[in-house]
């Protein structure tokens, strides 16, 4: 345990992306795969945060975070209506089962 | 070198947040998955915070517990059968997942704690929201009204998308 600098929260970004990757390929339901995309997506900002912290130009990075926060909304809102229809279409959410691109 | 009470504070946050995300990811309870993120986005707000990018803390805790959250628990509410919830997230095999996992934390982690990142002293931030409102409507205003077409056509996509109805005998699709 040494003072918190630059490379801690760089681990914790990498950990949680490594979490999400995980997330992504194992679960079989979709509504999970989406909760992994969000973790990983939440450690892209984590890092951004940390290095315009520590190179002086928090602004910027907060910016880039931003949009990024702003996309995953985005995406999280397509996501459930696609899963939705899924759901109404093939009756299930089983990312295996899930492989027609035509309903 | 002393530990202060902000690099304990730290620690406390980030063991909470990863430990919150890998139940998240382990669980077999999609509704437990979905409450667990709640804290790990919490931590995320906080460990911002830490990093002085409070604007960006704030709008953490509004989008992501506040929507995107809500969104997810929308989705799991909808779609799971809440009796068979217990098993509602099986695992495909863990092996290769396993695998890509751990090959990107070997490659991500010495990375972070071994590259020669520069690293300025760090100054006392104050409040940014001002620089970045400024920014907004400045030198960052075609990404901005880029990003409020792009809401724009998710709305009417979402909504078409979930409108979706499965149609008669014709299988034609009825909206």
């Amino acid at each position: 345990m040494i003072q918190v600098g630059l490379q801690h929260f760089l681990m914790v970004g990498a950990l949680l992306f490594c979490l999400g990757i995980l997330c992504v390929l194992t679960r079989r339901n979709a509504v999970a795969v989406l909760i992994g995309i969000e973790l990983m997506l939440n450690a892209a900002g984590l890092n951004f945060i940390a290095f315009a912290r520590h190179q002086g130009d928090l602004a910027g990075g907060s910016l880039l975070v931003l949009f990024v926060i702003v996309l995953a909304a985005a995406e999280a809102a397509v996501a459930l209506a696609l899963i939705l229809a899924f759901r109404r279409q093939v009756r299930t959410l089983d990312v295996d089962q899930i492989d027609s691109l035509k309903g | 070198m002393k530990l202060s009470l902000a690099d304990l504070l730290f620690y406390a946050v980030a063991v909470a947040t990863l430990a919150t995300a890998a139940y998240a990811v382990f669980t077999r309870n999609i509704v437990r998955a979905v409450f667990s993120l709640l804290g790990t986005f919490f931590g995320m707000a906080i460990l911002y915070g830490m990093l002085s990018a409070d604007f960006v803390a704030v709008v953490q805790v509004l989008v992501y517990v506040g929507g995107i959250l809500v969104l997810l628990l929308f989705a799991v509410m909808l779609t799971a059968n809440i009796e068979s919830a217990r098993l509602s997230s099986p695992a495909a095999g863990w092996s290769w997942g396993l695998l890509a996992a751990v090959a990107t934390g070997i490659i991500l982690l010495p990375l972070a704690l071994e590259a020669p990142w520069l690293q300025r002293e760090l100054d006392v931030a104050g409040p940014g929201t001002a620089t970045i409102g400024r920014s907004l409507l400045g030198n960052m205003l075609l990404p901005f009204e880029a990003v409020s077409v792009v809401l724009l056509g998710v709305v009417i996509g979402a909504v078409v998308v979930a409108r979706l109805r499965r149609g008669g005998q014709d299988g034609e699709v009825q909206r």
